[in-house]
């Protein structure tokens, strides 16, 4: 990125989203949204693992502890688990894991956790452009910036 | 040290228009490990998978990275190419930069820096990946069919003659399903009993077919090659074995002709103890259970008069339901579909007029085993009418109901004006108004053509309203092709309905795993190429439940999810994925939460040794018990905490 003021350089913020998506849904949704040339921002790149539930919360802190602005879950819909119940897994982990984002310093809202199916390209494509405004609101991940010093 | 070759792919423009696979490839050649990069146009073609072997061959890699389409499309093929080469399959790792990348990012400048992250963080995987070997399971040789319409017949007729054992279960207490209820079938008018009922029967009674009917799926257990299947048998207070079909207990029954008949899509009565058409298969009456007196209030005058009726001592009201467990090897399903109802579109006046009916209502109507016996009566007064409105396309093609086109509305109309006009002649008119006919199939629009012949109108529009005028109806449409508005006055109006997924397919689809495409059917693994298959193996789709289609396609799926099903039921063991879990036992402390959070029962701890342990059988590799694991012992193998952190590492 190019020096500049403050002001600008927030304006080019361009966040880093790590997302872990589900074979079976959120991944199947992904790869929905391309066959379907449905356009969303690059920022997000994803890293396919089995279930929601195999997402391990070190996953989760490793990508923000390297740098990563945001993280996104993303698995099947209640009831609808490929492995039964791996989204609840999921869910409880993730709540769990926002009380250790608290003592981090970092706000809990650069962890998303969202259930879209293998036929929600679309709502696969507004969930991307939606987390990349808001993180881009948030502004870059504070931690990584320590982790770098 | 590995050595990791990495194979970008321009999929012809697909990927190269949006990525530049030139500095892709280049940026890959530089990333540790790689010792060779290459592009080329179609990686998945012969000579893009020689080029991988070969490549393999001269730079003696043992890891290799393709960067293409999703591995959902096209992993399969490359693990054949590598495990062709000589590199163990397991050691690929494919970079999604196709679908989840030069599909997705039109700006090339952004889609290329994203995809070089993707084949880095791909390659850091493949540094990990383990060289695994395929296990074997045996696989039991039967198969499971739900649904007996059309689609679930043929299914189980083509793996019955292929010598399997199959079971077919149906919900209602006969098989035959929509086409049953149908009087001829368009285009060639072939008479829709006279060419099921023979292939109704051959099913009934082929020796390698158990028919379940009146039976629903409630719990399914288990994996490709061995699932086992619970299936609720509901009572039918019949003894099958003892009921002859006679039907002195309909005659007998004291709700005869006061139940509207679901076959007949109630334009006919039936009584509580009923045969839902007189060809049923298998030919037993059953009592239904929701509206008999005897089995609703206890009592049926002094006593039940079927059950006094029945000579053979059929009727036993203390059936009750049982539970059946069915062990296959692989499952068909085909579950057909459900007709929009019309009331929710006012408009169209259907709540308002017992002379607005729906062309399945119609087709009874025209069958000459229908409640007027194929005879053409006004509902409303019964009298023959004088004109007749179809109004295509109710709900179809429409954004705020169904937005997909039922497939076969068009030509079950045009079919319906051929048959009025043979059993009215000229006297009736015949007003058609449609959207577009859509008559692709073979001999469809020949067909077409013929009907056009036939002294009837065509209105290209869709009607503003239908009003209910006491004895006739007034629709307004504006014809698009004239630009006119028209006032049509007509005795009865046919609705043609869209096709909707079953009701309570979402909560089928739970069931056995399925996913669901946006519109509510069930989704294919892939449009093109595995039309029959889910994305749970062992389990196929056929017919109406994947997608709205007409009896030619809906027989054609059928007998190729049947033949899907005999390429597994012809093996006597099946290689199994070995990405599963493990245990390190050098690292469990046997505390046991892996057994607690695996959902298939695969996590045992081991009494004598305090160590958790996988059963490999059971274990689908979801890797919940690695995330659970509080001390690392859980191993998800080749997706291992190791190699997801270094792919995290790399792809920021």
């Amino acid at each position: 990125m190019v020096e500049g003021t403050k002001e600008s350089k927030k304006s080019e913020f361009e966040p880093k989203i790590v997302g872990f998506l589900c074979n079976w849904c959120s991944y199947a949704g992904a790869d929905l949204a391309g066959t379907s040339r449905i356009q969303y921002p690059p920022n997000v790149r994803i890293i396919r693992v089995m279930c929601s539930g195999a997402v391990d919360s070190v996953y989760i802190l490793r990508a923000l502890l390297e740098g990563a602005d945001g993280v996104f879950i993303g698995g099947c819909h209640p009831g609808d688990c490929h492995y039964l119940d791996g989204n609840y897994k999921a869910r409880r982990r993730i709540v769990l894991l926002r009380d250790i984002l608290d003592a981090l310093g970092l706000e809990q809202e650069r962890v998303w956790i969202r259930w879209i199916s293998a036929s929600e390209g679309q709502q696969f494509a507004e969930t991307m452009k939606e987390m990349t405004e808001a993180i881009r609101k948030l502004g870059p991940n504070p931690i990584a910036k320590q982790w770098d010093i | 040290m590995r050595r990791i070759g990495v194979f970008v792919c321009h999929c012809g423009i697909n990927i190269a228009q949006n990525v530049d696979v030139e500095a892709l490839t280049k940026y890959a050649s530089k990333l540790d490990s790689v010792v060779v990069s290459k592009s080329y146009k179609y990686m998945c073609s012969d000579v893009g998978a020689t080029l991988i072997k070969d490549s393999i061959k001269k730079h003696e890699l043992d890891g290799v990275v393709i960067a293409c389409c999703s591995p959902r499309m096209h992993e399969h093929t490359f693990r054949e190419v590598v495990s062709d080469g000589g590199v163990n399959q397991y050691r690929l790792e494919i970079a999604n930069i196709r679908e989840q990348c030069s599909w997705a990012h039109s700006d090339r400048e952004k889609a290329t820096k994203k995809a070089k992250f993707l084949v880095r963080s791909a390659v850091a995987k493949a540094k990990l990946l383990e060289s695994l070997e395929t296990s074997t399971l045996e696989v039991n040789h039967d198969a499971l069919v739900i649904g007996a319409g059309i689609a679930g017949i043929q299914a189980s007729l083509d793996l019955a003659n292929d010598g399997f054992k199959v079971y077919l279960v149906e919900r209602e207490p006969s098989i035959g399903g929509r086409m049953a209820q149908l009087d001829k079938t368009f285009p060639t008018l072939d008479c829709s009993s006279c060419i099921l009922t023979p292939k109704m029967m051959e099913v009934a009674n082929h020796p390698n077919v158990e028919l379940l009917t009146y039976s629903e799926v409630t719990g399914i257990e288990g994996s490709i090659g061995n699932y086992t299947v619970k299936i609720k048998k509901k009572p039918r207070y019949v003894d099958v074995e003892k009921c002859t079909g006679c039907g002195d207990c309909a005659t007998a029954c004291r709700l005869k002709d006061r139940i509207n008949s679901e076959f007949n899509m109630s334009r006919g009565k039936r009584g509580a103890a009923y045969m839902p058409f007189p060809q049923a298969v298998p030919l037993k009456y059953t009592i239904d259970a929701e509206h008999c007196l005897f089995l609703t209030r206890g009592k049926c005058g002094d006593k039940p008069a079927c059950r006094e009726a029945c000579d053979q001592k059929a009727i036993n009201f203390d059936q009750k339901e049982e539970i059946v467990e069915l062990k296959v090897g692989a499952i068909v399903v085909t579950t057909g579909y459900d007709l929009l109802d019309p009331t929710s579109m006012y408009e169209y006046g259907y709540a308002n007029s017992p002379d607005v009916i729906t062309t399945l209502e119609l087709e009874r109507l025209i069958s000459s085993s229908g409640p007027t016996l194929g005879e053409i009566l006004r509902p409303s007064d019964q009298q023959k009418p004088k004109s007749i409105t179809f109004i295509l396309c109710v709900g179809s093609r429409d954004e705020t109901e169904c937005t997909w086109c039922c497939r076969i509305g068009c030509m079950s109309a045009l079919k319906h004006v051929y048959l009025l006009r043979e059993k009215l002649g000229d006297d009736v008119e015949i007003n058609v108004c449609y959207t577009d006919v859509r008559s692709y199939g073979k001999g469809y629009e020949e067909f077409y053509r013929t009907v056009r012949g036939m002294k009837t109108n065509m209105f290209r529009g869709r009607p503003s309203e239908v009003q209910n005028m006491g004895d006739h109806q007034k629709i307004d449409i504006f014809d698009t092709t004239t630009n006119k508005l028209f006032e049509i006055t007509t005795d009865m109006v046919v609705l043609v309905p869209a096709l909707l997924p079953r009701a309570d397919a979402g909560d089928f689809a739970r069931l056995l795993h399925l996913t669901l495409s946006g519109d509510g059917f069930f989704l294919e693994a892939h449009p093109k190429l595995r039309p029959m298959d889910t994305f749970v193996n062992g389990i196929f789709i056929a017919g109406c439940c994947q997608g709205p289609k007409d009896i030619q396609d809906t027989v054609s799926q059928a007998s190729g999810a049947a033949s899907r099903v005999a390429t597994i039921l012809s093996k006597e063991e099946l290689e199994i994925d070995p990405l599963i879990a493990a245990v390190d036992a050098e690292v469990c402390t046997g505390c046991g939460i892996c057994v607690e959070v695996c959902p298939y029962e695969a996590r045992v701890l081991n009494e004598k040794t305090k160590i958790a342990e996988v059963n490999d059988a059971l274990c689908t590799g979801c890797g919940a018990c690695i995330a659970a694991c509080p001390s690392n012992a859980s191993i998800h193998k080749n997706f291992t905490k190791k190699q997801l952190l270094d792919m995290v590492d790399d792809i920021i």
